[in-house]
């Protein structure tokens, strides 16, 4: 008797592990150019990070009575953990960290039934808990761009300088945390233009917020991201949908508006190379288990986050909207996928409007 | 009009120009096709014993003639169709028939069928074949001209008859008989003959070689079916992986082409994305058009034909040679010398595979079919039938042994790359939970089974074996809900019967009662009528009692009468005596009187 199974035999050409290491891999560029901007302590947020959502995962994995080798192997919680550590403020005392992870792997993701059943973003989640509960740690944390270090006269820390601070709160003698960080380019627009205190020609001259794109230093970390995740698009791993209509509604939205008042609204190039737009465009929303899945969906998906990041960053109470705009259209996925059902070959275009109508 | 240009000419222009669709989804493999596809097409040694399924095409299986003990030519018919969507099935080798039973078949669901089992005497003699028309085998350059009259002069009743009697059925999978798909194809008036001869899955080559090795059969064959639907188009479809099969039949075609206008067969390279050889897609690929959903391509005017079907076509209709025998791939790293084998229908699959070398220690897995939409024998020792068009013999590590599934992580590369643009993975959410309803809403059954979707799934779900499960779940419901609608009826029909009976009994007793009320009416008239007759006859018991008194006081009357007038001796009365007879005379008259009241 020989071996019986059902068809296809093909070997699959992927596995979820294969797919989760090689979109890690792929951040790669983005998290050294982060590392080069920021300073170490984004490394430091990494390591912290990857460590915790082990940790957690097993903990979990093991009380939900699940294979824990088997689980631990698929690399999604490496994922959401190199993500987390990016994106948190690169002085974060560890315990941010913590605190991130916990809700990311354990409330977030494990609590709803593991990979694949969650509903929102487990990174997100970790991202929007952090920055309601801990609003001052989250935006205050942020290293001062390499860019500006000279300009501002600003400390530099060494690697064990950074541990030594994100893990027992030390300074060496004679730093301060607010020499070493400065507020972000999202950051600096939006306080200027809420308060009316400066017109987006005065950012520039000041030149701490505008780089050659589009916030000073996040440019580089943005285009780093960008260049990965094309990498990803040529090759199969995600599909152009989401970054791209994410992309072009924020592009669009800020153009539109930007042209009515030049005063207060950045161009799009800032909207697009600022903050973590590239980073959230090619790496968060595409998030398979949480984004819509069919074509059309997974278009609205994407320009649904793209409009809201724009709105929340002009009008909402937050530097940037990346955490908020994904888990809001989260919610939105099964509604997106119950509506955009592709037409099936064969079928009449309108035929499942005639079913429903009937 | 001008001057019409030379065909060659024009089939330049038109392949230039000719616009292909595509399908959505699709995916790229490599095609192993080098491993079987290089050597030319052997020949399988007969084997001692022929075991031949009467069941090898879709429908009814073929009643069985022969029976044990009968001897057998090559061609000879075994069993003849029975319905009509069936097919004749034929000796493939002269002998002996030793067995009529069951026996395991190559089939997913390892089950056996009724199988002819042939002792062979290896002298391979023939029946006597009738072609209807024969291609002379001679090189004169008139040649195209005088097969493509020849055809002309057959009728398509004719041509299809032959085919049906040859056993010929879909050989691209199906199994279809080609003869009732040809007569329905011809009812609709099908004006476009499309030749699948793309050949899409891996390893797979028995097509590709036939068309390199034997292009003019196919090309015959090919206007023959066009000559029995009478299609004005004819396309042959074929993926662009196969260069030499298509410039072998561009050559074949060519000829013809040039000495007939309306000979016209167009060769178009198709891309090589899997499935493109699936039919539906290689109509829309080559017309842009969608064969409508649970319909079929006659319903948009398209009949599909396999190549190897046009072959078998030609065999039938030039030598009269029935369908016996077909090529097969025996490929796949546990085979010494992959090739190409022309087999007897009824040849144990363990025979040609130890002909083409078979390293048993290496063998992890047999699979008839590709390894996309193929299914793993559960025995060599089954026969080659009409469906078998590769054995694929694998050994460790070259196809995939199932790894655990993960759980879905919604990624939907499965529904980017389904070829019929469905949502397999919400159809396999609602199979996991049994949902048969909503899977059905999410259009199961327009499922190909073409395995892309497995194929591309990172989580490494079985998703086609999720749908054929959801689908044989959903038949059986129907089965089921047929049945009791069934017995439903027969209930309420039974009742309905009942209560006819029923009322039908209490009219009849209701008429029969009527009948004999009649009846006693009547036959109290008639006794009436027949007392009124009878009255002169002494019938006394039937008279009633006034009457008897009436005739009692007559007869009384007329004896007194008669006394008086007698009186013999009352001449010598005394008066007294004279009063007294008078007294009681007169006492017997009241009486009398009286009594007559």
């Amino acid at each position: 008797m020989f071996l019986a199974q059902s068809s296809p035999f093909l070997k699959p050409e992927l596995s979820v592990s294969k797919m989760m290491l090689v979109v890690t891999m792929l951040m790669i560029p983005g998290v050294l150019t982060a590392i080069y901007v920021f300073g170490y302590g984004v490394l430091v947020n990494i390591i912290l990070a990857i460590i915790f959502a082990l940790t957690f995962e097993a903990i979990t994995l093991y009380l939900r009575r699940r294979p824990i080798a088997v689980y631990l192997k698929d690399k999604s919680a490496l994922l959401t953990a190199v993500i987390i550590g990016v994106a948190l403020p690169p002085l974060a005392p560890w315990w941010l960290t913590f605190v991130g992870l916990f809700f990311a792997i354990v409330i977030a993701k494990q609590l709803y039934g593991g990979l694949g059943y969650n509903t929102f973003n487990p990174a997100m989640v970790a991202y929007a808990i952090l920055l309601i509960s801990f609003p001052a740690e989250m935006t205050t944390y942020w290293q001062t761009p390499a860019m500006l270090a000279s300009q501002f006269e600003g400390q530099t820390l060494s690697l064990l300088e950074t541990i030594n601070f994100q893990l027992f709160a030390q300074l060496p003698a004679g730093m301060t945390i607010d020499a070493l960080t400065s507020a972000t380019p999202l950051d600096i627009v939006r306080t200027a233009v809420l308060n009316g205190s400066a017109t987006i020609d005065e950012i520039h001259a000041e030149g701490n917020a505008f780089g050659m794109l589009g916030g000073i230093g996040t440019e580089w970390v943005n285009l780093a991201f960008l260049a990965g995740g094309l990498f990803m698009m040529r090759k199969g791993l995600i599909s152009w949908h989401i970054p791209i209509s994410l992309l072009a509604t924020l592009g669009f939205l800020s153009l539109l508006f930007g042209s009515f008042e030049l005063d207060s609204n950045p161009s799009p190039l800032f909207h697009l190379f600022s903050g973590a737009t590239m980073l959230g465009a090619f790496f968060i929303a595409t998030d398979p288990v949480t984004a819509s899945t069919t074509p059309r969906g997974r278009v609205i998906y994407g320009a649904g986050i793209g409009a809201l990041i724009y709105i929340i960053r002009t009008w909402g109470g937050y530097p940037d909207a990346i955490a908020f705009a994904v888990l809001l259209m989260n919610m939105c996925a099964p509604l997106l996928d119950y509506y955009t059902q592709p037409r099936v070959y064969g079928h009449k275009a309108d035929e499942r409007d005639d079913e429903e109508a009937s | 009009m001008s001057q019409p240009l030379p065909a060659s000419i024009t089939r330049t222009i038109k392949d230039t120009l000719r616009h292909l669709w595509s399908f959505p989804g699709g995916i790229k493999l490599s095609g192993h096709k080098s491993l079987s596809n290089h050597q030319p097409i052997s020949t399988a040694k007969i084997a001692k014993q022929l075991i031949i399924p009467l069941s090898q095409h879709i429908g009814h299986a073929s009643e069985p003639i022969v029976k044990v003990g009968d001897k057998v030519l090559k061609g000879q018919i075994l069993g003849y169709a029975s319905g009509p969507v069936s097919a004749p099935v034929h000796a493939s080798g002269s002998g002996t028939v030793v067995a009529i039973e069951e026996h395991l078949i190559p089939h997913p669901s390892g089950l056996s069928a009724l199988c002819v089992f042939i002792d062979t005497d290896g002298y391979e003699q023939w029946i006597e074949c009738s072609p209807l028309i024969s291609d002379s085998s001679s090189t004169d350059d008139n040649q195209e001209a005088v097969t493509h009259r020849s055809i002309a002069t057959l009728s398509s009743h004719q041509i299809n008859q032959q085919i049906a009697n040859a056993g010929v059925v879909g050989l691209g999978g199906a199994l279809y008989p080609s003869a009732a798909k040809l007569n329905t194809a011809e009812k609709m008036h099908a004006d476009t003959l499309i030749i699948n001869a793309a050949e899409c899955e891996p390893y797979i080559t028995c097509d590709d070689v036939l068309m390199r090795q034997r292009p003019e059969e196919v090309i015959l064959g090919i206007l023959l079916l066009k000559k029995v639907i009478g299609a004005k188009k004819c396309l042959i479809g074929i993926e662009n992986n196969k260069p030499e099969a298509y410039q072998a039949l561009l050559n074949t075609i060519s000829g013809y082409n040039n000495s007939h206008t309306d000979a016209q067969i167009e060769i178009v390279q198709v891309p090589t994305l899997y499935p493109a050889g699936g039919e539906k897609q290689l109509i829309q690929v080559l017309t842009g058009r969608e064969v409508p959903s649970q319909g079929l391509p006659m319903d948009i005017g398209i009949i599909c034909h396999n190549v190897a079907t046009a072959a078998a076509v030609y065999h039938a209709v030039y030598r009269g040679e029935p369908l016996i025998s077909r090529i097969v791939t025996i490929t796949g790293s546990a085979i010494k010398q992959p090739q190409n084998m022309e087999v007897p229908l009824g040849t144990p699959i363990r025979d040609i595979l130890n002909q083409a070398g078979l390293d048993e220690n290496k063998v992890e897995k047999i699979i008839m079919g590709g390894p996309m939409m193929g299914f793993s024998l559960p025995s060599i020792d089954t026969p080659v039938t009409k469906a078998t068009n590769c054995i694929l013999v694998s050994e460790k590590s070259e196809l995939a042994t199932p790894p655990p599934a993960m759980p879905c992580i919604r990624c939907a590369r499965c529904s980017d790359s389904c070829p019929m643009s469905l949502l397999p993975q919400q159809m396999y959410w609602y199979a996991k939970a049994r949902d048969l309803e909503k899977v059905q809403d999410y259009n199961i059954f327009d499922c190909i089974e073409c395995g892309c979707c497995s194929y591309v799934c990172p989580s490494n779900i079985p998703l086609v074996q999720y749908f054929r499960y959801a689908k044989t779940e959903i038949w059986d419901d129907e089965r089921e809900r047929n049945k009791a609608n069934i017995a439903r009826d027969r209930h309420e029909f039974r009742k309905e019967r009942l209560e006819k009976a029923k009322q039908a009994k209490a009219e009849a007793a209701r008429l029969r009662k009527e009948k004999l009320a009649k009846k006693k009416a009547l036959d109290a008239e008639q006794a009436k009528e027949k007392e009124g007759l009878s009255q002169s006859n002494d019938n006394p018991a039937k008279s009633s009692s006034a009457d008897l008194i009436q005739e009692a006081i007559a007869r009384a009357k007329a004896k007194k009468a008669q006394q008086q007038s007698q009186k013999k001796n009352t001449d010598n009365l005394s008066e007294a005596q004279q009063k007294k007879i008078d007294e009681v005379n007169e006492r017997r008259r009241k009486k009398a009187d009286s009594e007559e009241i």
